[in-house]
């Protein structure tokens, strides 16, 4: 066994779940903010309801991202040794500013905002959750300056050997990190619109299915009530439910149209910064303008003469030309083109130097693995895509106050959470394969000493951890993620199914003799939320 | 000895003594859901003394991590990497640790709840005793080449030294842990927290002292030595001020005692921060590891903001959930039923 094998699945195994969590989180979180905020200024208890409801669906989502965090802060040190060493300088600042400046502030305030309900005052409640999900934001931020370094290092000098910060505003107003932050956000919006929707459409189905609400003869809602369901199934539960559906619906549609706007401004600045990327992500052996629909053949990328066994079936004449330069004419390198300028600059074999160890000296393969590059930017563009004509469609089904009652589309909708989160995933995967064999991927848009400052993936991993080693934490990680995956969805399809009054204990069973909701608890009293 | 680089061995000295100050109880308190609690109500008075603060704890072992990386590039490389197998069983038990704080009170059924108690408990038995073992070698030392890479297998670490680094924060995250929970609950877990700590405080605080001796005494040096009194005499006033009942100052003598003990330790071990057992020539130091004067001096641009920040903000939730939580708080098992 290989453990440079090994410590990638594993980095890429724990990052995309990671990520999983992470966007939900993000979108979600200021979702509930915003929630919590239209309360505190309406007094309207739909508010209420839709920021507990909600809220409580990203405390449990929240805490898995807490958890698989932590692998990713230690996993460098202890895998990735090598790569610590050589990147440490420039890689190591905004890690620790992500921990000291968005870490501290996300975990503290979101715990005052759990436990604080009824013990602080409204406002300040309502600050607590705007400080804890605007860390996270932030803590996105940081985390892609230090991402977009290894996609594009800059602000630093080769010393000794290794890339030493000259210049902290280059690395954190990195071009690369400019357009990747926006990106990541607005996935991160795309991901808490369809869970919005979802979610909803599948309550209002449920509503419709029960009898509880009708239509008339326009298709107009008519509104019922259940009251054996208490609070659960009352006419202001309808509301709680077409709002969210509404609002994850524009938010989606936003969080589309900025995706595709960032994704576009970032993918000019792939083609310039990595154009090896670009064209393994088009599978593209030659030099051309048209945008791939459908590729086959050998796209495995074995060695550098496979190129020749792939065939553009059918070609968008001219639209790569537009992604990368605005134009329908610029000739876009391809592989066949790229490949002898990187031998050029950068050598034909990796080093005979014992960091590398058993690859010293071999040849070095500068095309990524075109079968992940190619497919995953086009998942990535498929899912968000789905996703947003989905949530326009969405938007107009609901025109009259409520859903069909037909279980295939309310299915088809709660099913559809899932194409946002297919879309981060595969645009991670596509950019991180696609950026192999460097781990730091050489700026070739610098002159000067960054032109230097690459670092293969072959050189980074940690040279006194065995394979054994690696995989028994591959198996560990990966059955004891399997595991809370399966918990973690129980958890949440267990609060889904019990709506509001699940996340509203309150409604079912009020404490007696309480009327004001602004009275702090004195001594005696029981605690408005306890774990 | 540069600037920057010797600050920057006091800051991240800083965070790790913040964090076995501030998780040393949460840990503890994790452990004690097994061992001191009796019944359902007793576990949940436990687990909300902590509820609201855990998560900010922990970050101070995330900012440990990451200040390491930032500023001592070569230490977090070699550590990190050369405890491999301990630290994913601290990753594993952390992660389920945190888990379970948030969904134990979420289950249904009482057989549910036990195992999450499980994952809590030995979770935070499981992390305390990996992140000693770890403190106790990076100040004793671990069998590290020329490159800082650990030579003589996954397990070459498995020292007295990481046995007694373990023992030692498991055993003082328990004390604190009582004395803490002396602090902010009432009724009979009060009680038996005080008394737990009258019989057992020497007994525990034991490990960490003789650790923080072993090290220090060969060094002779005056300061770490005058730390070393100092922490003993925390603890002994911990004892004496848990005997009068008094526990507010129980916890702060007993986290007096971790502070100056850890002080002591890493004053000691300046300006190594890595001793290599093969050969000293090869240890890393402050100056060996560390990174630029550059980024040095960002970090420190930020740490002198951020750090305030931080106890402040820190501080003000405490001050939010400063009242004692006791069984009549607990409000009672909220089970979810289905509308749909």
């Amino acid at each position: 066994m290989d453990p440079l094998e090994i410590a990638r699945w594993q980095f890429g195994i724990t990052t995309v779940y990671h990520f999983l969590m992470v966007p939900l989180t993000i979108g979600l979180g200021i979702l509930v903010a915003v929630l919590q905020t239209m309360w505190v200024r309406t007094g309207r208890d739909v508010y209420l309801r839709m920021t507990k409801f909600w809220g409580k669906l990203f405390l449990i989502n929240f805490i898995m991202g807490v958890a698989t965090g932590l692998v990713q802060e230690f996993q460098f040190g202890m895998a990735w040794s090598e790569y610590s060493r050589f990147v440490g300088d420039v890689f190591g600042a905004p890690l620790a500013m992500e921990s000291l400046l968005a870490f501290f502030v996300e975990s503290t305030f979101l715990g005052l905002w759990i436990f604080g309900w009824q013990r602080l005052p409204k406002l300040l409640h309502l600050g607590c959750i705007w400080m804890a999900t605007l860390a996270s934001v932030l803590s996105a931020y940081f985390i892609l300056v230090a991402n977009s370094w290894m996609q594009h290092p800059v602000g630093v000098e080769m010393v000794d050997g290794r890339p030493v910060m000259t210049d902290a505003w280059a690395v954190f107003t990195n071009s690369t990190a400019l357009v990747t932050f926006p990106h990541t956000i607005f996935g991160a919006f795309a991901v808490a619109g369809g869970f919005l929707i979802g979610i909803a459409w599948f309550h209002l189905y449920r509503r419709r299915k029960a009898g509880i609400d009708t239509v008339d003869a326009q298709g107009y809602v008519i509104v019922g009530q259940d009251t054996s369901h208490g609070a659960g199934r009352d006419k202001l539960d309808h509301a709680v439910w077409l709002k969210s559906l509404r609002i994850g619906a524009v938010v989606a549609m936003v969080a589309f149209a900025g995706v595709a706007f960032s994704g576009h401004a970032q993918a000019q600045l792939m083609f310039k910064q990595q154009p090896m990327k670009m064209a393994a992500a088009e599978a593209a052996c030659h030099d051309g303008t048209g945008f791939s629909v459908l590729t086959i053949g050998n796209l495995g990328g074995g060695g550098a003469t496979t190129c020749d066994d792939v065939v553009a079936v059918f070609e968008l004449p001219g639209l790569l030309s537009f992604l990368a330069n605005d134009d329908f004419t610029t000739e876009i390198p391809g592989v066949n083109t790229l490949l002898p300028q990187y031998q050029e600059k950068y050598g034909t074999h990796l080093p005979d130097d014992p960091m590398y160890g058993d690859r010293a000296g071999q040849e070095i393969n500068y095309l990524p693995l075109m079968e992940v590059t190619y497919w995953g930017f086009r998942l990535m563009i498929t899912f968000g895509g789905i996703a947003a004509v989905a949530a326009l469609v969405a938007l107009w089904v609901v025109r009259k106050g409520t859903v069909p009652e037909n279980k295939w589309i309310s299915r088809l909708a709660v099913f559809g959470i899932l194409a946002p989160f297919g879309a981060n995933s595969a645009g991670w995967i596509f950019t991180e394969m696609g950026r192999q064999p460097f781990v730091v991927a050489p700026n070739p848009t610098m002159d000067g000493s960054v032109d230097q400052v690459f670092m293969y993936t072959a050189a980074a991993v940690s040279p006194g951890v065995s394979a054994a080693e690696m995989l028994f934490s591959l198996i560990a990680l990966t059955a004891v993620y399997g595991v809370l995956a399966i918990v973690e969805v129980k958890m949440i399809v267990r609060y889904v199914r019990g709506g509001v009054p699940a996340a509203m204990p309150e409604l079912t069973a009020p404490p007696p003799g309480e009327d004001d909701d602004d009275t702090p608890p004195g001594d005696g009293d029981v605690l408005a939320f306890a774990y | 000895m540069e600037f920057l680089p010797t600050l920057w061995f006091v800051i991240i000295a800083v965070f790790w003594a913040g964090y076995l100050f501030l998780e040393g109880f949460d840990l503890g308190v994790g452990m004690l859901m097994k061992l001191l609690a009796r019944n359902e109500r007793q576990r949940r008075v436990l687990l909300n003394t902590v509820g609201p603060v855990w998560d900010g704890n922990e970050v101070w072992l995330i900012t440990a991590g990451a200040a390491t990386f930032a500023a001592f590039p070569m230490w977090y490389a070699s550590l990190f990497s050369a405890l491999y197998v301990p630290l994913v069983l601290v990753l594993v038990a952390l992660i389920f640790r945190a888990v379970a704080f948030e969904y134990r009170g979420k289950a249904h059924r009482q057989s549910t709840r036990n195992l999450w108690d499980w994952a809590i408990s030995l979770g935070s038995f499981t992390a305390a005793f990996g992140v000693g073992a770890m403190l106790a070698l990076t100040t004793t030392g671990l069998p590290l080449d020329a490159n800082g890479d650990r030579v003589g297998g996954a397990f070459a670490w498995f020292t007295g030294y990481a046995v007694l680094g373990g023992l030692a924060v498991v055993a003082f995250s328990l004390i604190h842990a009582l004395a803490f929970v002396g602090l902010k609950t009432d009724g009979e877990l009060r009680g038996r927290a005080r008394r737990i700590i009258g019989r057992w405080l020497p007994v525990a605080l034991a490990p960490m002292a003789l650790w923080a001796i072993l090290v220090v005494v060969p060094t002779g040096q005056v300061v770490p030595l005058g730390l070393l009194v100092l922490a003993v005499v925390g603890g002994v006033a911990g004892w004496l001020a848990n005997r009068r009942g008094a526990e507010g100052w129980s916890f702060a003598f007993s986290g007096a005692f971790l502070v100056a003990g850890v002080s002591a330790i890493f004053v000691a071990v300046f300006p190594v921060v890595l001793p290599s057992t093969i050969d000293p020539a090869f240890s890393l130091t402050v100056a060996n590891a560390s990174s630029s004067e550059y980024t040095l001096g960002l970090m420190s641009i930020i740490a002198a903001f951020g750090i305030p920040l931080v106890l402040l903000y820190q501080g003000w939730s405490y001050w939010v959930f400063r009242q004692r939580v006791s069984e009549k708080h607990i409000p009672d098992a909220h089970t979810v039923t289905p509308v749909v």
